[in-house]
């Protein structure tokens, strides 16, 4: 049977064959940023066209389908026109930092790529500290926020850059307490083992108690690391025209946006391998002839269809729920969720000592 | 591929940010005015600098966060041998815990927490 993984294995030794070693390796690096990049600029243009069709429906309207069959070519149309407007540096910018800031976003959201296992034996980087590689780099996005907000020398972007980086800083604590919860249960931090504990039952229905209260402190800080709605206090609209990218506009502004679209994405995969298996198909115990039937679905589209499923539930939770006060916001992580998880960790190591997860 | 993907993806991604800058800067033609490089603050006049000194709140939320933090990179390796350690690992992560939790309660009372 065909897989991404053996479809890498052939290309590796054909080129290893074909050429000498050294540009067989540079070609593969080719590869890989190109596919990289492909993956960014699709993701890109398939989760803002969701995003809209999603709201859309939500409010029972179409949506956008002038462009292209149902609209689906509406985001092409809208880079264009990102890629003809005229990219502004507001004459009292700190023009350095202000052009810096986009490019570190972007870096930092494709490091993130690095560990995520897309498809069986599909991964950059295997690394043994997959978990703690991911909350490492993904706290290096505050500071390209809070570059853009101070450099701007805007009142609004200031603001709106402090609240994200206050929001952000507060939620990675609940995020990566919840995370913990789920290591503590596979006792590893690589993202292969991960995926691979999970063979005979997802986290989220085989870690009781504790791993459901993780899955949902972790959406909870996932929507709010990624700056969305209810949490989307950095760029509220209403008060502060658009927060931290007030004064970006052409590329840089598009940079930013799918900045954040791919951070979506990625919470949203992080969550899939923890909790919900990641490629590994719906399993249960023992029942032999049901895991064999679920196993004929490729390991690409179980990732990609959990990942999907999380995003529709981050934009869902955007038009269900009224936004947060800042106070409220910071009293909801401090008050509430910081102690829930920290004993919900203590819990999840409780239930896992006793080896009362099957 | 090992580390080398950091090398690859950071390299990638300077591709990406920066060629798509510069397409768009050689597609747009540039209008300069005076009015134009005005901050946009709903068309009012900008009034001062916003280089200022900032809400203390927010250093005394990020300041919280600091401990947390450290904390967390602590678990971290905790939570890989946890399992196998056994009972002695809770009640070392109990203890702890305890510590940071009076620490945390101190700064509640305090009014750390509070917003304004």
């Amino acid at each position: 049977m065909w897989s991404l993984g053996n479809i890498t294995h052939s290309i590796d030794g054909w080129l290893n064959q074909t050429f000498s070693p050294a540009l067989a390796l540079l070609i593969e690096f080719v590869i890989v940023g190109t596919m990289a990049i492909s993956l960014f600029a699709v993701l890109g243009l398939v989760l803002v066209f969701m995003e809209r069709k999603v709201s859309a429906y939500m409010q029972i309207r179409v949506g956008p389908n002038r462009v292209g069959p149902k609209g689906m070519f509406q985001t092409f149309a809208d880079t264009i026109k990102l890629l003809l407007k005229e990219g502004l540096t507001p004459t009292g910018s700190d023009k350095f930092l202000f052009n810096l800031a986009p490019v570190i976003a972007i870096i930092s959201a494709m490091l993130l790529l690095a560990p995520i296992a897309f498809a069986k034996d599909f991964q950059m980087w295997d690394l043994n500290i997959g978990v703690l590689y991911v909350s490492a780099i993904s706290s290096v996005a505050v500071i390209s926020i809070l570059m853009a907000g101070w450099s701007s020398n805007n009142k609004y972007s200031l603001l709106g850059a402090m609240r994200s980086g206050a929001q952000i800083v507060s939620y990675e604590l609940s995020a990566g307490l919840s995370i913990l919860a789920i290591v503590v249960l596979v006792g590893s931090l690589k993202m292969s083992d991960i995926v691979a504990s999970q063979e005979t039952g997802w986290w989220l229905f085989k870690g009781h108690i504790p791993a459901l209260i993780a899955f949902v402190t972790f959406i909870i800080a996932a929507t709010a690391e990624t700056n969305r709605a209810p949490f989307d206090l950095a760029e509220a609209e209403s008060e502060l025209t658009a927060g931290f990218h007030t004064e970006y506009s052409g590329m840089r502004f598009a940079l930013f946006f799918l900045a954040e679209y791919v951070n979506i994405f990625i919470v949203c995969a992080i969550g899939a391998t923890l909790f919900l298996g990641g490629w590994m198909p719906f399993h249960i115990g023992q029942w032999t002839a049901f895991n064999h039937v679920m196993d004929f679905i490729p390991s690409s589209l179980w990732f990609f269809g959990k990942t999907f499923f999380l995003i529709f539930l981050i934009m869902w939770f955007r038009w269900t729920f009224p936004r947060l006060r800042i106070d409220q916001l910071l009293n909801l992580e401090w008050k509430y969720l910081l102690p829930i998880s920290m004993f919900n960790l203590l819990l999840a190591t409780a239930i896992a000592i006793m080896g009362w997860h099957f | 591929m090992g580390s080398a993907s950091m090398i690859v993806l950071i390299i990638s991604a300077i591709v990406f940010a920066v060629g798509g800058i510069l397409v768009s800067k050689l597609l747009f033609k540039k209008h300069n005015s005076v009015v134009k490089g005005e901050a946009y603050e709903c068309g009012v006049p900008t009034v001062g600098k916003s280089w200022v000194q900032f809400n203390v709140g927010y250093y005394l939320f990020a300041l919280i966060f600091l401990i947390f933090d450290v904390e967390l990179v602590f678990l971290y390796p905790w939570a890989v041998v946890a399992k196998s350690v056994g009972w002695l690992a809770l009640v070392e992560i109990i203890i702890f815990m305890f510590i940071l939790f009076v620490g945390f309660l101190y700064a509640h009372k305090k009014g750390a927490l509070k917003w304004m």
